[in-house]
């Protein structure tokens, strides 16, 4: 293996990582700890899996149908055989283990054999000597295909013939709550839609297997979660899990589109089958279609209350579009129902949600995880009821904040945090910023470098919203991390398979050992199958759940170093404690260096550390599913120019239930970076899909924000009120951020042009054409 | 692939003459993206870089020449903007610095994309465009030399040495429309520019049609709105006016970047914001 190059891709502090370095202190909790990859990442030398190199490595590439639904009648290799340089082609025949996969349900090919449900679905793949050659020979396969009408309404596929041999619903969840026929003095109803957002990490998929001597295969990947890519790889292969180890590289962004397989058996199968290493990157338009997105949401809602704002009935039904597989659409559709009504207190509830099976590309994971979708419709309503209640849309959200002790529309009770007012105070006490005269520098207007907006024109609205969401996994999934903590001479070494995604466990990590154990050098080892699972890094839940194994496996090593300190000293076991970075007794009688105190003893724990259980959904959606929940706020002040309908966010304010800061830095990077894409999601990110087909699968008609159309993040005062069973009683910060920016913008576009805009994302013609009869 | 690096223009035509497969490259800015996404597999890329001809610009009297090697940022240089400010406002709008950076001018004349931003404004300066190749040199208005969606008259052993355009002898503007604040394509662009002394007004549209389109009718009708003494327009309320009948000259598709109707809207509301900016504000 000395050949692979890999050194980079493990988050081991270099020289140069900050605060890591022998005498000097290290970040403890609270402090903006660097990240020990951050100036390799800025230097560019950081290496991604994109960069993985080996010896003879040979090149991946897969072909992909054409159709979102077809009849494979024919598929003919030899074309592709016969090109020199190509060294395997493989189809669904050679999948010698189980040919399907999924996080959740196991309904999707390896390679399609027979039908095809999604444009984009894997056929064959192919290795070869150069990645061109491996293209060509892709391109050689002749398959033919009886192409057929996709199904692409998901509504419709209630009713529709099935599509796949599981039918076309992955779930159908119903939460009834309370009397859900009472109904209140006032009334409102709409139906929402929120579009198909891409993840869009700037890393595409890419990753390298390697075959083994023993028949195994070595696999370096850039994931969320290296065991459930080793449980799904090694059940294709036919091979015991051990046989198929992963090692997490250089991961560049994931937002969910990592938690689902995409190359990787691929990768298995053609390295096993040349016996050579064999690396495969997706490009960018590849990249597309090789993971699932964020499910598409078409939402209708009732919210009823009485006349001073007390909401006393909702009724929500949600249709989730997750395409032709099921991945994590069961979880998706779980959430979305089960924070439908928003953190609010809502004594009776009807919430009728339906995951789909449709021909649309496959939608599954990403940062906010089906509580997105439902922020957007049941923050529209917010604003819709206090409107009808001529009330100030923040007093409407005070008046029915959750707090702790309230019961949710699940039955279960808030028995942790939840200050939700508090965030919503912090929100709105923040002062507006932006001077109340639009902003009159051509770049600064909608439209920006366009030059197309005149300052007369623009007009400014002002939005507001508050989201929240679980925090680790739910409904009875038994969820836990393991970390492994040695101490030697003084250096601390934390084994973890957690996936660094960006998130900022590496840092974490560190911070919590330097904590318990009181040493400054904290070396993390590679995130690697040959301990136990981490779990994904998803769902908020690395800080809680990995953090917590982490922070138990230090105490474990903290408490064996004190006992053989204290039977140096003659002392009983519990007569000494860590204070600081020395290990002292309460009488002063021993005060000496965590460093030193244990000579060239090494002592080492490993801990697997559950959450407290949750429990299933029963038939009529009750029970107490969740561990915690966390929970944010956003304003937003956009500029319009309504006559053309271009946007510019010109403020956006957070607060966040974040429990207790543990790295202001790297919490202000999650607070913009989920900001951003929420951003996205209200002005411009959709994967467009007709017929089943994606029209816009790059970067140029794919829109992110640019630094243009990003103010600032201003955040307002944190909400810190310690979690009862978290690790420092931190909340995972990483989805909240994501959920409430999205309605907050598009709220702030309905104040500035009156228009009701349902959609998100909000199209320019959506504002421009409003009320121009089409011709 | 063969790669072709000639070091003067004349070295570069007697290349392109052997080799008319090849593709040729400037700042490589549409180029690599086609490469990077596989709709083109040059087997032969010949490299304007070091030809040195095609750098630089000058001004011969009334008329500004402007080499095919000039970048959209140089087009953004103070001294290029005062002789042409629409050519700078929309080479403003390309990309992102670096884009702006490695983008020429000659590179968005040979792409010839209807969203080319440098090419309405072209369209309204009646730019010429100069070819060059082993057999001589031709120039070609504007609109000859835009045949149809990236469809040029160049011809596979031609090179585009420079093109010329007007110094300003009036107010001019360029208005581009895309779902984002920077770094977007063209849903809809504009350039309207004036000749005080000619009294003239004319409109290049990008994006809503196959090439780079004028507005003849609306160019003519506003003639008479215009109070040319004193650069006003007569009645500012004839801008609307004006924009419908630069909208009616659009000729737009419906693409997943916009509807049809929308871009014949906004092009409608650029023309009007646009007369009035240079004859009401």
């Amino acid at each position: 293996m000395s050949e692979i190059t890999l050194t980079d891709t493990t988050v081991a502090p270099p020289a140069t990582g900050a605060g890591t370095a022998t005498g000097t202190r290290g970040a403890r909790i609270g402090e903006s700890a660097s990240r020990p990859d951050g100036i390799p990442k800025v230097q560019g030398r950081f290496a991604y899996s994109a960069d993985l190199w080996a010896e003879g490595m040979l090149w991946g590439h897969t072909l992909r149908s054409p159709h979102p639904s077809a009849r494979i009648t024919s598929i003919d290799i030899a074309p592709a055989l016969r090109i020199p340089g190509v060294q395997a082609v493989l189809t669904a025949d050679d999948v010698p283990g189980r040919r399907t996969y999924g996080l959740e349900i196991h309904d999707q090919p390896v390679f399609a054999s027979d039908t095809i449900r999604y444009q984009g679905e894997p056929v064959a793949c192919v290795a070869a000597d150069h990645p061109e050659t491996a293209r060509r020979a892709a391109e050689a396969i002749v398959v033919t295909y009886e192409a057929l009408e996709p199904l692409i309404d998901a509504e419709a596929a209630i009713e529709a013939p099935a599509i796949h041999p599981d039918g076309n619903v992955v779930r159908h969840l119903v939460i009834r709550h309370g009397d859900p026929t009472v109904t209140g003095d006032v009334t409102v109803e709409g139906t929402y839609e929120v579009g198909m957002q891409d993840q869009a990490p700037l890393g595409t998929e890419a990753g390298m297997a390697v075959p083994s001597d023993d028949g195994g295969v070595e696999l370096y990947i850039a994931t969320q979660w290296l065991h459930i890519d080793q449980a799904q790889v090694a059940a294709s292969l036919d091979l015991p899990p051990e046989k198929v180890r992963l090692q997490l590289a250089g991961v560049g962004g994931a937002f969910g589109a990592r938690e689902d397989v995409s190359l990787q058996i691929h990768l298995a199968l053609l390295a096993l089958h040349t016996g050579r290493p064999v690396k495969m990157v997706y490009d960018r338009a590849e990249s597309f279609f090789g993971h699932v997105h964020r499910h598409p949401a078409r939402m209708w809602y009732r919210h009823h209350a009485t006349a001073d704002g007390t909401i006393v009935n909702v009724e929500a039904r949600l249709i989730f579009d997750g395409g032709a597989y099921a991945s994590s659409s069961p979880a998706v559709i779980g959430n979305a129902a089960c924070f439908a009504v928003g953190p609010y207190f809502t004594p009776n509830a009807h919430i009728d949600g339906w995951a789909m099976r449709t021909n649309n590309p496959p939608c599954g994971a990403m940062r906010g995880f089906g509580a997105v979708q439902t922020c957007f419709a049941h923050e529209a309503q917010m604003d819709k009821l206090a409107d009808a209640l001529g009330m100030d849309p923040i007093e409407l959200r005070l008046r029915n904040a959750l707090k702790t002790g309230d019961t949710l529309p699940t039955g279960q009770v808030i028995t942790g945090t939840a200050p939700v007012a508090e965030v919503i105070r912090a929100v709105a006490e923040v002062p507006d910023a932006v001077s109340p005269t639009i902003d009159g520098r051509p770049m600064a207007l909608p439209g920006g470098a366009g030059r197309t907006a005149d300052p007369d024109g623009v007009v400014r609205g002002s939005g507001f919203a508050v989201g929240f969401k679980n925090i680790a996994f739910s409904e009875g999934f038994d969820d836990f991390s393991t970390a492994r903590v040695r101490l030697d001479r003084g250096v601390a070494t934390v084994t973890c398979a957690c996936a660094e995604v960006g998130q900022g466990f590496v840092t974490i990590a560190q911070q919590f050992t330097r904590e318990v154990l009181g040493v400054d050098e904290v070396v993390l080892a590679p995130a690697d199958t040959t301990i136990g699972s981490a779990g994904s890094t998803s769902a908020s839940r690395q800080t809680w759940m990995s953090g917590g194994a982490v922070k138990a496996a230090a105490e474990a090593v903290r408490e064996r170093m004190l006992a053989l300190v204290a039977a140096d000293h003659g002392l009983a076991p519990g007569s000494l404690r860590v204070d600081d970075d020395r290990i002292v007794s309460d009488d002063g009688a021993v005060d000496l260096p965590v460093t030193e105190a244990l000579g060239d003893r090494v002592v080492e724990e490993t801990v697997e550390y559950h959450h407290e259980p949750t429990y299933p959904l029963d038939e009529h959606g009750q029970g107490d599913a969740h561990l915690s929940f966390a929970f944010v706020a956003h304003r937003a002040v956009v500029d319009v120019d309504p006559e053309l309908g271009l946007c510019r966010l010109v403020d956006l304010v957070t607060s966040q239930d974040v429990g207790k800061v543990l790295n202001p830095l790297q919490l202000l990077g999650q607070l913009e970076g989920g900001a951003a894409q929420g951003v996205g999601l209200a002005l411009m990110e959709e994967i467009l899909v007709t017929d089943g087909t994606v029209r816009n699968a790059s970067f140029t008609d794919y829109l992110i924000p640019t630094a243009l159309d990003l103010p600032d993040l201003r955040v307002g005062e944190l909400v810190e009120q310690p979690e009862p069973g978290a690790p420092f009683g931190a909340k995972g910060v990483g989805e909240p951020p994501t959920i409430s920016s999205t309605p907050a913008v598009v709220a702030a576009v309905r104040a500035a042009t009156g228009l009701a805009l349902p959609r998100t994302p909000v199209r320019p013609s959506d504002i421009a054409l409003a009320g121009i009869e089409a011709p | 692939m063969t790669v072709l690096l000639p070091d003067s223009l004349d070295r570069a035509c007697a290349q392109l003459a052997d080799h008319p497969e090849a593709h040729v490259l400037a700042g490589g800015t549409d180029l690599m993206v086609e490469v990077n996404f596989g709709h083109r597999r040059p087997e032969a890329v010949l490299s304007l870089a070091r030809v040195p001809e095609l750098k630089g610009w000058g001004r011969d009297g009334d008329t500004l020449v402007l080499g095919a090697g000039v970048t959209y940022t140089e087009l953004c240089d103070p001294a290029i903007a005062e002789l042409a400010p629409a050519l700078a406002q929309a080479a403003r709008t390309v990309g992102s610095p670096q884009i702006r950076n490695a983008g020429t001018i000659g590179g968005n004349l040979g792409t010839g994309s209807p969203a080319g931003d440098t090419l309405p404004v072209l369209a309204a300066l009646d730019a010429t465009v100069e070819l060059v190749s082993v057999t001589g040199r031709r120039t070609l208005p504007l609109a000859e030399y835009c045949i149809g969606p990236k469809r040029t008259a160049r011809d596979a052993t031609e090179i585009i040495a420079s093109v010329s355009v007007p110094v300003a002898r009036g107010p001019q503007e360029y208005l581009k429309v895309g779902p984002r604040n920077a770094m977007v394509i063209s849903v809809a662009g504009l350039a309207a520019v004036a000749d005080i002394e000619g009294r003239r007004v004319a409109v290049g549209l990008g994006s809503v049609g196959p090439v780079p389109l004028r507005a003849p009718e609306a160019e003519a009708w506003v003639v008479d709105r215009i109070d040319w003494s004193a650069g006003r327009l007569v009645d500012p309320a004839d801008a609307t006016e004006f924009g419908s009948l630069v909208a009616a000259a659009a000729r737009p598709i419906d693409d997943h970047r916009a509807t049809a109707d929308y871009r014949r809207h906004c092009v409608s509301v650029l023309a009007r914001r646009a007369l009035t900016r240079m004859f009401a504000a």
